[in-house]
């Protein structure tokens, strides 16, 4: 082995840089495949024992999902997972919640209004911002398909 | 039992695309709640997201992507039934469910949770 000094360490970044991506991946594939179960049971609940249609379920579950991504967030668990799981706990609604309550209760006590409720949006926001913006610029092109 | 199993590997698989964009190129989480939005908005925009849907339910429908979807569909809806004003009306109308209760319980959970000491 002729490696020299900056070959080895080449390689060895090499090694341990891919195989954490695989691992990470298949963490995330999981723990989000499973989060996403969670949703399914509360949507078949939902329309089963509360005879809610599909699209009212369908919110009552984004709420559901809402509140408890919020709740485990508090109980600082949600967190302790994400460390774990990754993009497997952010890409789930549970993790746009958790984007909401970790800086809520972080910045609280630099008061109720410019702490807790403006810092809600340090994440939100920017989805808000950019999610409707997009929604309105599908429309706008959904309507002027339409007029011509 | 089927509607697990789809729900399971659509969710997991949107997530893990996520994971391996963030491994690849550093992207802060805040950036690929954004993007995931976005694209979210752009799928249900083309028509295409419901078929992602209609495969994987939930798996589909609570990731970030979803609410993206939600957005740009309540959109195309509301002006199918009131017109321009549907432009501006569509989104928050169709997501204000889930908009609603991240404000309020982030609120609550805020004020009963104190953060944990570093």
């Amino acid at each position: 082995m002729n490696y020299t000094q900056k070959e080895y360490s080449d390689y060895v970044n090499q090694k341990s840089a891919k195989s954490p991506i695989v691992r990470d991946t298949i963490i995330a594939f999981i723990i989000g495949g499973l989060i996403c179960c969670i949703g399914q049971a509360f949507s078949d609940i939902y329309q089963k024992y509360f005879g809610l249609n599909e699209e009212i379920s369908k919110t009552a579950v984004s709420v559901t999902m809402i509140f408890l991504g919020s709740l485990f967030t508090g109980l600082n668990l949600y967190n302790k997972l994400a460390k774990f799981a990754g993009a497997g706990t952010l890409v789930p609604i549970t993790g746009f919640a958790n984007a909401i309550v970790s800086p809520a209760m972080e910045f609280r006590r630099e008061g109720l209004v410019l702490g807790l409720a403006s810092k809600m949006f340090v994440v939100a926001g920017p989805v808000l911002v950019y999610g409707i913006s997009s929604s309105v610029i599908v429309g706008l092109i959904y309507y002027l398909l339409g007029v011509f | 039992m089927m509607s697990y199993f789809n729900a399971f590997w659509v969710g997991g698989l949107i997530c893990a695309i996520a994971q391996i964009i963030i491994d690849k190129t550093k992207l802060t989480p805040a950036r690929i709640l954004v993007l995931y939005v976005v694209i979210g908005a752009i799928l249900g925009g083309l028509g295409i997201y419901k078929y992602i849907e209609q495969i994987g339910g939930a798996g589909a429908t609570v990731p970030i992507m979803g609410f993206g979807n939600s957005l740009a569909k309540g959109v195309i809806k509301e002006i199918d039934k009131n017109g321009f004003i549907g432009i501006f009306t569509g989104g928050t109308t169709a997501t204000a469910g889930g908009i609603a209760a991240a404000v309020f319980f982030g609120l609550l959970m805020a004020l009963i949770f104190k953060p944990k000491e570093k």
